[in-house]
């Protein structure tokens, strides 16, 4: 079997004295899009921002295709190929659309060049209001933004927290869409509470509870699975 | 809750207003004196934006009430305007110097200016703003205390007496255009003012760097997770921030042609006074703040010379009246 691109081994992590993430250990496979879901609470965005490094680990380890990343700050773990899509989105609103996506651009050479021509592909919204402030967008506009400026830098990782929130449900699709479709760029790790979501893009998933993972599989096993759906994530 | 229109209605009011303390003098005063009024007010007002812009540089990219800015404005006066000045004088580079040698004792005095502000403003933000992000009130209490401890310190340095600052030979006396009288180092206040301006904006608005800077103003972590050292940058911030303090400090002692210790305590009220009309954080809005108090400070001055301190405070009163976030502030 292939060596992981992500693995966390005990990981533990605190927000002031809640003990949120208690051992948190799983594999990610390159190329295989993977979910995390689990109920509000379970510590899914919570080991998004550990691996980004937003969460400081308290104790395990988190390896990057084999090399110890847990205690580097944030900025230096984008920089070795790890790209955050945060649950608030996180887009700047008081720069432009432009702005946005330049400020993210780690490198503008030719091939952020290229990855800017298949982002317009992708998100044709963004080209029109290029200009605009991205303050102005809708919530579709600002998630697609979000996820542009993840993509215009070639990151091995993209974590993605929680795209669906607040989107109306047309919107929802477009943004799965826009998943699907780059999901062979990057490995995408993606927090996601709309089950259907989840089920388009991700080929394994992890459900995690009370910050530790108790289930992993195949999403398409999990589709059928009503019983552990039913536990787990409180639909079927 | 105001309405959109009364808003925009108060707006062109302080647009119209602005515009007026240009041209209502007129009325009173002849036009030989109008212009000379004029170039000394905007002289003074770009004197006054040295003085404010690093504040508001740092309020507005870092939200810190620095009150030591006028700790490092008082060090930029002192080394740069007097203590290089005296040194380069030595050579026989500034009093009777050449138009070159003063030029360069000129900028090396702002050099040296900006040099020492920055120094102390590292100092400053690792070992006393560090601990006091994101708490207003304890950031002035203790920036507050730095400014009276280094006014005393200034005192056992330099002495508690004024000293002579040297103004270079090329910009001693005046211009004389159609009878119009105006003085050269106000015409280098202006020059230096403008450019410091246009520098800010170009970086703020123009470069890679000035985009992170903004984006770190309103998402610090988002821009870490984009992979910037947002601590590095805003280091740096404060960094040019006191720099900036420290060349109107230098510029101010050459205009003033003296330095003494409370220069600091005295000039960090022209600079809340700026920054506030102007809206706390807005660098363009510190610009027209300082034009505004220099134009009028010198019109009043003129006609009812016993009211040109007051009219500061009212102006101040009144825009914040009209608009309590200041002029380009945001509500």
């Amino acid at each position: 079997m292939a060596e992981p691109i992500l693995s966390l081994n005990e990981v533990h992590t605190y927000i002031s004295q809640h003990h949120v993430l208690q051992g948190v250990t799983l594999d990610i496979t390159a190329g295989r899009p993977t979910v995390f879901l689990g109920r509000n609470g379970a510590g899914k965005s919570s080991t998004l921002r550990a691996i980004i490094g937003l969460n400081p680990v308290t104790s395990g380890e988190i390896y990057l295709s084999g090399e110890p990343i847990q205690g580097l700050k944030p900025y230096e773990i984008a920089r070795l190929g790890v790209g955050f899509v945060a649950e608030d989105r996180a887009v700047f609103y008081n720069l432009s659309v432009e702005e946005n996506i330049r400020l993210s651009m780690l490198h503008e050479n030719e091939e952020a060049r290229h990855r800017m021509e298949m982002i317009f592909e992708l998100f044709p919204d963004l080209k029109r209001y290029w200009r605009s402030n991205a303050g102005l967008l809708s919530g579709g506009q600002k998630q697609m933004l979000a996820i542009a400026r993840a993509l215009v830098n070639n990151h091995r990782i993209l974590l993605i927290d929680e795209p669906s929130k607040g989107l109306a449900p047309i919107v929802v699709d477009q943004v799965g869409e826009s998943l699907i479709q780059i999901k062979d760029q990057s490995t995408i790790i993606l927090v996601e509470q709309n089950f259907h979501l989840a089920s388009l893009v991700g080929t394994d998933y992890f459900i995690l509870d009370d910050g530790r993972v108790v289930r992993e599989g195949l999403m398409e096993d999990l589709r059928d699975d009503q019983e552990i759906k039913h536990k787990y994530l409180g639909i079927g | 809750m105001h309405s959109e229109g009364a808003i925009q209605a108060k707006t062109w009011a302080i647009r119209i207003a602005f515009i007026g303390i240009w041209f209502l003098p007129l009325i009173w005063i002849d036009l030989t004196t109008y212009i000379v009024l004029t170039t000394a007010g905007l002289a003074f007002g770009m004197l006054l934006f040295m003085v404010a812009a690093g504040m508001t540089v740092i309020f507005g990219l870092m939200d810190v009430l620095n009150m030591a800015h006028g700790a490092l404005f008082a060090l930029g006066a002192y080394a740069g305007g007097y203590w290089i000045l005296n040194l380069l004088e030595k050579l026989g580079w500034v009093a009777y110097g050449t138009a070159a040698q003063s030029l360069v004792s000129l900028l090396l005095a702002i050099s040296a200016g900006a040099a020492a502000g920055a120094l102390l403003g590292i100092i400053v933000e690792r070992f006393i703003i560090r601990g006091v992000y994101g708490d207003h009130l304890k950031q002035i209490m203790i920036t507050m205390g730095v400014l009276y401890v280094m006014t005393e310190v200034t005192k056992m340095i330099w002495g508690a007496n004024p000293e002579v600052v040297l103004v270079p030979m090329m910009f001693r006396g005046s211009y004389d255009i159609f009878d119009v009288i105006i003085g050269k180092f106000r015409v280098v206040a202006i020059i230096v003012g403008l450019a410091m301006f246009a520098g800010i904006q170009l970086v703020l608005m123009k470069t890679k760097l000035g985009l992170i800077v903004r984006g770190g103003v309103e998402n610090r972590e988002a821009v870490q997770a984009a992979g910037y050292n947002i601590n590095l940058i805003f280091t740096g911030v404060f960094t040019v921030g006191a720099a900036l303090a420290g060349v109107g400090g230098t510029m101010w002692s050459i205009f003033q042609e003296q330095v003494y210790p409370e220069i600091g305590l005295e000039n960090i009220i022209f600079a809340m006074i700026v920054v506030i009309i102007g809206g706390l954080g807005s660098v363009t809005g510190s610009f027209l703040g300082a034009i505004i108090v220099g134009l009028s400070f010198n019109y009043v001055a003129f006609l009812l010379p016993k009211l040109a301190l007051g009219v500061n405070i009212l102006i101040m009163a009144t825009i914040l009246l009209i608009r309590p976030w200041g002029l380009m502030g945001k509500e």
